[in-house]
């Protein structure tokens, strides 16, 4: 396999007497899309500064290209940021915000001028050369800050939160664009998130962080289709998760009743976390349902309703796109592909 | 109605304003066109003429060359000071500007005095050198004598804007530069002095007025040969009793300040002259 472009080994990072990030594993191709996500206070920030270099870890290798940086000042690092709060410089129009990364390496004039025009083109901003960089809305500032990060051509774009401060509408189109942002330029993207869907959409692969651990590292589909934990399931979408009893190949017991289910790496008798998508929980006539409950709400959702279903052991989630009426019966029934069965976390 | 409304609440200002600013000036500029003649006031241009006779222009030109020269003494002073005070490591510990505060608390007068005490023939540089065996040296009545009372006074007022800008610079501008490429250094001429640059134009005009016009300080360190302009208006108004002459020199010294303001707004042109104004 290709070496990566950048590598995380046994990353620990401690502030006074608090651990904020133990033990991080990570690799990063090259050409990758990958996302950090996790609530906030996780420590996905801290981990991006520590490879932009503006903290240093208190434990643990950085390698880049295989070669450690972890005593390289951030203005010797191939890395570009992306600030949360854009971080433009006020005294200088959008042009020499673009430019600045250029004129540090004494690039001259035409050079300049010409790659400016490129990344502007490339924002969707042109003829935007000599505005101010405070009369652009938030959306506008952002591109700015991506173009400037992207005009010195780094082999790593790390981008934290940048989002974050847009609106909903805004936000869809900008994830849209820094996709393919990432496509055409080709530069790798280490992106930090506390937005599951924002995740889904952009990343290759997302890494789920929690409490300053690694949780789950994988592709979007594998983290939403069998995360590793219930933390990572319900995290990454909506999910309803129950405690659960392995009873052997294929089967597992839980709310009461056995369920046949995927085969799994499980002892039986062992107590498990089992993960059901409330889209795959499909409402029936009691009398018919695997489970049978009360319906106990309905909310309108757009393109379905989400209900939510009492059963004798268990508060269901449920999206169904007709309408039953609350507090009237209603069958639960569940595919054994839909059952994703989990280890059982210890209590944290 | 709203617009009626404080049209009459600004009133109160508007007169104030009329009979504290406005009207003296007016007045200055009036005896500054006039001479006296037999009991009559005689308008003319004689105050002016007057002002540029070689003896006078010494005098504007030892208070040019003072107050500039304490102006950029005050800059290379304050600016690596208000550095310091402003830097993570000392923005909360407001103790040391505290330090640098205490003194404007005390009389100018007196602060001048102490100086005298300390430099004069039997002062305390004196004595000390004495009690070693070294000749003594005559530190009092001189340009720098007045120079150091000048930046003793002054410093503070170009400590305190360019500091206070400093502080409010933000440390996800100064990482995004490194980010950037930029060391130390170039985080500074590129980013920070540029920022700071409203800070040192304000406080810049704070230091070059007072000292264009001070005349206590040249009064007490300079001795009666050290004219400045401040003396001089001084002079005419207070003891040879011309207030015409005196007017003039005012009005000069005025349209100094007002020629200067422009200058350094037409350098600053977003943030304005004066951050304290």
């Amino acid at each position: 396999m290709e070496e990566p472009l950048i590598r995380l080994v046994n990353i620990c990072k401690s502030f006074d007497k608090a651990q904020v990030l133990k033990n991080i594993n990570l690799d990063v191709r090259k050409n990758e899309f990958v996302t950090l996500l996790g609530p906030s206070g996780c420590g996905k920030s801290t981990l991006l500064r520590i490879i932009a270099g503006f903290e240093r870890p208190t434990g643990g290798e950085l390698l880049f290209h295989g070669k450690s940086i972890v005593g390289v000042p951030p203005y010797r690092r191939r890395i570009n940021m992306v600030f949360q709060r854009y971080a433009l410089f006020p005294h200088m129009d959008v042009a020499e915000n673009i430019a600045f990364g250029l004129r540090l390496r004494k690039e001259d004039a035409g050079t300049i001028e010409r790659r400016v025009e490129e990344m502007l083109r490339l924002v969707n901003l042109r003829g935007f050369n000599r505005r101010e960089v405070k009369s652009l809305s938030g959306g506008q500032q952002q591109r700015v800050a991506i173009a400037r990060a992207l005009v010195t051509a780094p082999e790593l774009l790390l981008l934290d939160e940048p989002l974050g401060a847009l609106d909903a509408r805004l936000r869809k189109d900008m994830q849209a664009e820094l996709k393919n942002l990432q496509r055409t330029t080709g530069v790798t993207f280490l992106y930090v998130t506390h937005d599951q869907g924002e995740a889904m959409t952009m990343s290759d692969r997302v890494a789920v962080i929690r409490g300053g651990a690694l949780m789950q590292v994988g592709g979007a589909e594998e983290v939403f289709n069998a995360p590793l934990n219930a933390f990572v399931a319900g995290f990454v979408g909506e999910s309803n998760i129950l405690r659960g009893e392995w009873r052997g190949e294929g089967l597992v017991r839980f709310g009461g009743t056995e369920f046949p289910c995927r085969a799994g790496d499980f002892q039986i008798g062992e107590e498990v976390d089992v993960m059901v998508r409330p889209e795959d929980v499909r409402l029936v006539d009691a009398a018919r349902g695997m489970l049978a409950g009360t319906v106990k709400a309905a909310m309108f959702k757009g393109p379905h309703y989400e209900m939510l279903i009492e059963t004798s052991a268990q508060l269901w989630k449920a999206h169904s796109t007709q309408l039953i009426e609350v507090e009237s019966m209603a069958g639960l029934e569940i595919s054994p592909g839909a059952i994703h069965v989990m280890k059982r976390e210890e209590a944290r | 109605m709203p617009n009626a409304y404080r049209r009459f609440i600004t009133l109160p200002y508007l007169a104030w304003a009329g009979v504290f600013i406005v009207l003296p000036i007016l007045l200055i500029v009036y005896y500054s066109l006039t001479v006296e003649a037999d009991g009559h006031l005689l308008l003319s241009l004689e105050n002016y003429k007057r002002a540029f006779d070689p003896v006078y222009l010494t005098i504007f030109r030892r208070s040019a060359s003072l107050s500039l020269s304490c102006t950029a003494i005050c800059l290379l002073l304050g600016y690596p000071i208000a550095y310091i005070l402003a830097s993570r490591e000392y923005a909360h510990k407001s103790f040391l500007l505290f330090l640098f505060l205490i003194p404007m608390w005390m009389n100018f007068l007196l602060r001048t005095y102490s100086w005298i005490s300390i430099l004069e023939r039997n002062g305390l540089i004196n004595t000390a050198l004495r009690a070693i065996g070294l000749p003594t040296a005559d530190l009092l009545f001189n340009n720098a004598a007045v120079l150091l009372g000048m930046v003793y006074n002054f410093l503070p007022f170009m400590i305190l804007p360019i500091c206070s800008v400093l502080k409010k610079r933000e440390q996800s501008l100064i990482e995004a530069a490194q980010d950037l490429g930029a060391n130390s250094r170039q985080v500074f001429t590129k980013l920070i002095f540029p920022l700071s640059v409203p800070g040192v134009v304000s406080g810049i005009t704070m230091v070059f007025m007072p000292a264009t016009s001070t005349f206590i300080i040249s009064d007490l360190l300079g001795g009666a040969q050290n004219m400045l302009i401040g003396n001089l208006i001084e002079q005419q108004f207070l003891r040879v009793n011309d207030w015409h002459f005196g007017s003039a020199v005012s009005v000069i010294l005025m349209l100094v300040f007002l020629a200067s303001f422009g200058i350094f707004s037409a350098i600053d042109k977003d943030e304005g002259v004066g951050l304290l104004y």
